[in-house]
């Protein structure tokens, strides 16, 4: 039930997606969800979002009507229950990959991570030869 | 006229760095004694003084707005004030290049000048290499970005310069980190003439280090500032987003840290000496890369960078040649010089050694974090790197460092056993763990604040144990500044925990007379009024707050609109008590009279850059105290030259007065 009210909310705010910058921002690009938790789930997942029209910007701290909708449509999403990774994917498979500031492990980003890992196993060579044959 | 002053002096300056280049390899080569190398001083002098008149040049012009002037006309404008006319000089792509070479010519001319405590033949290469470097950047600007070039025909106005920029602390930042990022060519320039020369001692050490701990201090004060900047002028109160520009100051940072530690080893241990010259290398690349991601104009699309390259791929030219070149005399001496004394793992040397290691590895994650996008751009395949992976991947060698930094200073030199120092390790953990428990038993919060909470609160007790049972007249400046600077890490993280722990976010609607509440604050909206300002116009927001039941306070918001160029800015008002900051913006009207605004409330967010000012402090501290202990150094060693040659004079005179 909330699933199709959430569905038909969105059909309703689904305009301001394309809207101009004179329109007037959507409701809930500067307004917080009265639920505090939700709130705050919400807050965090923007602040991993891009702003895709701004540079190294977040949709949690950019005034472009564009990051106003996203945030709307990111609290909208919450609230209907939504978990912040459900939300994460909707907004990747319109946006791609470069919408999410949290690289996921993937064909073109194993890198990211690899190296980290390479790079403890490194530093404990370095520390183990540095170190290890000393009294 | 005065453009074309400026642009003869900075020729000149050119031909003298190629000068003292060739003057510096040929010495080097030719040995002691050579003729050529009487040039090498002078012309380092000469240049330094030379660009520093060209700059004055670029700095005139922009003070009376010469109009026909390209450089100029796009980027100031007539109606501007005086002191954001002087700050575009450097807040552009040229005339930021121009302050890049003035502040490296003046260090070089500054070493030239008062160091002669190496060997001649090191001195003669260090200072070929500065010259070389400097060369490469002089070509960098007179052939793809002269700051003097002409318009045909003068411009009316001027483009204006961009209104974020407008702002006393953007007029000072970029030229803090400059001196940061150009002191440390001076390390690089050191760390090539020991190399080609096979002179990596102690004195070597001593000579760098002044350099290292300036740029360090001026490197912590630009990114303390630019913070702190980025907090109350882009209006939504983040201090630090990993963005690419942030992170291209924070690499030589990193490197600068390390490289300063480890210098210190070999000046007091003879130990670590590859391990220095290494990081003399990789400071100044870094700076390198940050000059290059922040000016080629990739960050901003690679795609637009590869259509127009012509000065990115000057820089990556550039940077190829001498990264690559130093890597390469790197690689071909490494094996020549001895590692130096040896050390047991319980030894400062270790804990020194280890968090090297640390800091070298976040360095890698930064550089990776910030280059691996760009890398994948280039295949048209987009990814974002942001906070979500920079924290906890940094944090994996962020927390083991901390530990170690507070354990470290506790230690003896060479070799120590971990039991003397017992008791102070107990404490430092019994601090960790009781805060851990109550922190997660009272609130809720995260584990990446959790964890900056607790060892800021260990840290701020243990930085200061290094002080423990000796007497605090006697302790050297040094050793103090080393103290200072490592309480003021702790400082700044607990501010960075906090924020990000308990930071409260309230977004309202109000209409003049109604009232929001965020944390213990009730903020009241007054009224709103139109202001006007030399160069733009604005509405302003009254705002009464009140913190729990004191005295309202007055804050006032404005939303700017510039118009040359045309654009929006927030001016945010902050309300500073001892426990943190009440961060206020107006912004557009969202209907019946109402006015959209957003509070925060930050408790102790302030801490950060406080945190930043006393590392700031401590590196002076420290400079001061090994300048004097140098200067009282030379001192005493003239005294005992003289002494000894007037006991060579009274034994010739006794010897004489015997026959």
């Amino acid at each position: 039930m909330t699933r199709l009210l959430a569905a038909m909310l969105l059909t309703a705010f689904a305009l301001p997606l394309a809207a101009q910058d004179t329109m007037p921002p959507a409701p809930y690009a500067y307004r917080q969800l009265d639920d505090p938790a939700a709130e705050a789930e919400a807050q965090d997942l923007m602040e991993t979002l891009r702003c895709l029209k701004c540079q190294s910007q977040s949709i949690a701290d950019s005034d472009a009507p564009m990051a106003g909708d996203m945030r709307h449509q990111v609290r909208i999403r919450i609230a209907s229950g939504e978990s912040p990774n459900e939300v994460r994917q909707w907004l990747t498979e319109r946006y791609g990959d470069y919408v999410s500031y949290e690289p996921q492990i993937s064909a073109t980003t194993w890198p990211l991570f690899a190296i980290p890992i390479l790079l403890v196993l490194v530093v404990g060579a370095i520390l183990y030869r540095r170190f290890g044959k000393l009294p | 006229m005065i453009a074309e002053l400026g642009l003869a002096a900075l020729w000149l300056a050119a031909a003298l760095a190629a000068l003292q280049t060739v003057a510096g390899f040929l010495s080097v080569r030719a040995g002691q004694g050579a003729e050529i190398a009487a040039l090498i001083r002078p012309a380092s002098m000469m240049q330094g003084l030379l660009v520093a008149f060209s700059f004055a040049m670029l700095l005139w012009l922009f003070a009376i707005t010469d109009l026909s002037v390209k450089l100029v006309a796009a980027n100031s404008h007539v109606d501007k004030p005086l002191i954001y006319k002087l700050s575009g000089t450097w807040g552009n792509h040229e005339g930021s290049m121009l302050l890049w070479v003035t502040v490296m010519a003046a260090a070089g001319a500054l070493i030239a000048a008062v160091e002669h405590r190496l060997p001649e033949r090191t001195m003669y290469a260090t200072l070929g290499a500065q010259g070389l470097v400097a060369l490469g950047f002089y070509g960098f600007l007179l052939l793809s970005s002269n700051p003097f070039e002409r318009l045909p025909v003068p411009a009316l106005q001027g483009m204006g310069l961009n209104p974020l920029l407008q702002d006393i602390g953007l007029a000072l930042h970029p030229p803090t980190l400059y001196f940061g990022y150009v002191g440390l060519s001076v390390a690089f320039s050191f760390a090539v003439g020991a190399l080609l020369t096979r002179s990596v001692t102690p004195d070597f050490a001593r000579a760098m280090r002044p350099w290292v701990l300036g740029a360090w201090v001026f490197l912590t004060l630009g990114i303390t500032a630019g913070s702190y900047w980025a907090y109350y002028e882009l209006g939504w109160g983040g201090w630090w987003f990993w963005d690419p520009v942030e992170n291209a100051s924070l690499m030589p940072w990193l490197a600068a840290t390390a490289l300063l530690h480890s210098a210190s080893v070999l000046a007091s241990r003879d130990a670590l000496r590859t391990w220095t010259i290494m990081l003399g290398v990789v400071a100044f690349s870094m700076s390198m890369i940050g000059t290059f991601l922040v000016r080629s104009g990739i960050l901003t699309s690679v795609h637009a960078f590869a259509v127009d390259p012509e000065r990115g791929t000057f820089i990556l030219v550039l940077l190829t040649l001498y990264i690559g070149g130093a890597l390469l005399l790197f690689a071909l001496r490494a094996n020549t010089i001895s590692e130096g004394k040896r050390f047991s793992v319980t030894s400062r040397e270790g804990a020194l050694v280890f968090n090297n290691v640390m800091l070298s590895a976040i360095l890698a994650i930064v550089l990776l974090g910030t280059l691996y996008p760009l890398l994948t751009e280039a295949f048209n395949v987009r990814v974002s790197v942001g906070p979500p992976y920079f924290n906890p991947v940094g944090a994996i060698f962020f927390m083991p460092m901390l530990l170690v930094m507070g354990v470290g200073p506790l230690l003896r030199w060479r070799e120590d056993r971990p039991d003397r120092i017992r008791s102070e390790l107990a404490l430092f953990a019994a601090l960790i763990i009781a805060a851990i428990v109550l922190l997660s038993l009272l609130v809720e919060i995260a584990l990446l604040p959790l964890l900056g909470l607790a060892m800021g609160l260990g840290l701020a007790v243990a930085s200061f144990m290094p002080l423990r049972s000796r007497q605090l007249g006697r302790i050297p400046a040094a050793t103090w500044g080393m103290v200072l600077a490592h309480f003021g890490i702790t400082v700044a993280l607990i501010g960075m925990a906090s924020e990000s722990a308990f930071s409260e976010e309230e977004l309202v609607a109000l209409s003049a007379g109604e009232s929001a509440t965020v944390g213990p604050w009730t903020v009241t909206l007054e009224a709103v009024e139109p202001v006007a300002g030399p160069n733009w116009t604005a509405i302003q927001g009254r705002l009464s707050a009140r913190y729990g039941d004191s005295e309202p306070v007055v804050l006032a918001p404005q939303a700017r609109s510039f118009w040359a160029p045309p654009q929006q800015t927030t001016e945010s008002a902050l309300s500073t008590r001892w426990n943190g900051q009440l961060y206020a913006v107006i912004g557009d009207p969202a209907g019946e009279g109402r006015f959209q605004l957003r509070l925060w409330w930050k408790p102790f967010v302030t801490l950060i850059w406080y945190g930043g000012v006393v590392i700031a402090l401590g590196g002076v501290l420290a400079l001061i105290g090994h300048v004097l202990n140098d200067l009282r150094r030379r001192h005493r060693e003239r005294r005992l030259d003289e002494q000894r040659s007037e006991e060579e004079a009274l034994g010739i005179l006794s010897g004489e007065e015997r026959l």
